[in-house]
């Protein structure tokens, strides 16, 4: 989350804002973070800073992954990489490991 | 602060790294973010925080008078970079580094001991080893004759590219084959980041029931190699050893995977020969090419 907030804050600083309202994120299904604890991490870091009260609006992305034998792509059931039709796990991973910082409101 | 549990809050314990016994040398260890900038904007927000206006206003604001800056950017971006230029320094050495990862009392420091002893002369190996505290485990790594650098990370509870590259300054990496990355024992943070290795070693015990895998997905989905650990205990804890395997292939496909022992030895010397081969691999690698 520091990593976060401190992009968040370069580029108020660079946009000349003052205040950050919101702080979007696109938040992967498989990338590990916990958005209730990215919450909690974020509260007790903007403290203190332009971000402080920012609203965190978390985009969740869900995981999906390549069948190279059915040739299509499909969302993965309870975090498993297991075709659906074939039954045979895929080792590619399409979406789901994405930790994006979107977009910024400020003034 | 990590951005998955909130670990390392301001103010605590910067991150230590030492090389040798009793060597507290908590010098520049990198600072991770952990000022906290009480510079002149603190008395606004906090006037505004408990002024009238406090609430009202900033919803009145939401009300579209907001500017929209596009970001669009990796938030771990910083680490990706660092452990880039890690990935690029360790291949210019021609050196096999190895991330393992496993929760707490899974068997890494003593699976790394045994690998560094069964490998003798065969692979020269160094090892980084991060806990919170305590320089235990790199004490007992010690033992294997390797030479060891213990990171202790505080309240951090993964360790970060930019962690590696302080402790690999005091590390002699003149002759080493193999870096072996002990990192802390968890399954969760560590996943997101990306250190620099060429492998990510994920350890399960049979202590730990098969269906851990099932629980820490990102974890499992991220192995390059799967180590089923302690087998030597598998009968005494009833030890499915079918399903865990086929928790492994589910939620691991592109892992390879080997079942040891350190204690008694078994599947030690599979596991040493894959090594072998991974550094065969690397150094016949043209270094133009990569």
């Amino acid at each position: 989350m520091q990593s976060a907030l401190d992009q968040v804050l370069e580029k108020a600083r660079q946009a000349g804002a003052s205040r950050v309202h919101a702080i979007r994120l696109r938040i992967g299904a498989l990338s590990g973070v916990v958005p209730d604890a990215l919450q909690f991490a974020f509260e007790a870091l903007a403290d203190g800073t332009p971000a402080q009260g920012a609203q965190l609006l978390i985009e969740d992305v869900p995981a999906r992954f390549w069948c190279a034998g059915c040739n299509h792509e499909f969302a993965a059931t309870r975090m498993f990489a297991e075709c659906p039709d074939c039954h045979r796990p895929s080792a590619e991973l399409r979406a789901g490991r994405e930790m994006e910082l979107t977009s910024l409101e400020v003034d | 602060m990590c951005q998955d549990c909130g670990c390392g809050l301001p103010g605590e314990n910067p991150v230590g790294i030492s090389a040798h016994h009793h060597d507290h040398d908590h010098g520049h260890g990198h600072s991770h973010g952990h000022d906290h900038h009480h510079d002149h904007e603190h008395p606004h927000s906090h006037t505004h925080s408990h002024g009238d206006a406090g609430h009202t206003h900033s919803h009145e604001d939401a009300a579209g008078q907001h500017r929209v800056l596009e970001v669009r950017q990796a938030i771990l971006e910083k680490n990706d970079r660092l452990a880039e230029r890690n990935r690029g320094f360790f291949h210019a050495r021609s050196l096999l580094v190895l991330n393992v990862l496993s929760s707490p009392g899974s068997g890494k420091t003593t699976f790394i001991r045994e690998t560094v002893r069964s490998l003798g002369k065969r692979l020269k190996t160094g090892v980084i080893v991060g806990d919170l505290a305590t320089d235990n485990d790199a004490q007992r790594l010690r033992e294997s004759g390797a030479p060891v650098v213990q990171i202790t990370t505080g309240t951090v509870c993964h360790l970060e590219a930019e962690m590696v590259a302080s402790a690999l300054k005091r590390l002699d990496l003149k002759g080493l084959d193999l870096l072996i990355i002990e990192n802390v024992g968890n399954l969760v943070c560590p996943a997101s980041y990306d250190l620099g290795e060429d492998l990510r070693v994920v350890l399960l015990s049979v202590t730990e029931g098969e269906d851990k895998p099932l629980k820490y997905p990102p974890m499992f989905q991220s192995a390059g190699v799967a180590v089923v650990s302690k087998m030597d205990l598998a009968a005494a804890c009833d030890y499915n050893r079918e399903a865990a395997l086929a928790n492994l292939r589910r939620l691991a496909p592109k892992a390879q995977v080997f079942e040891t022992s350190a204690k008694t030895g078994k599947g030690m010397d599979a596991w040493c020969e894959f090594l072998i081969q991974q550094h065969q691999a690397i150094k016949s690698r043209d270094p133009l090419s990569t």
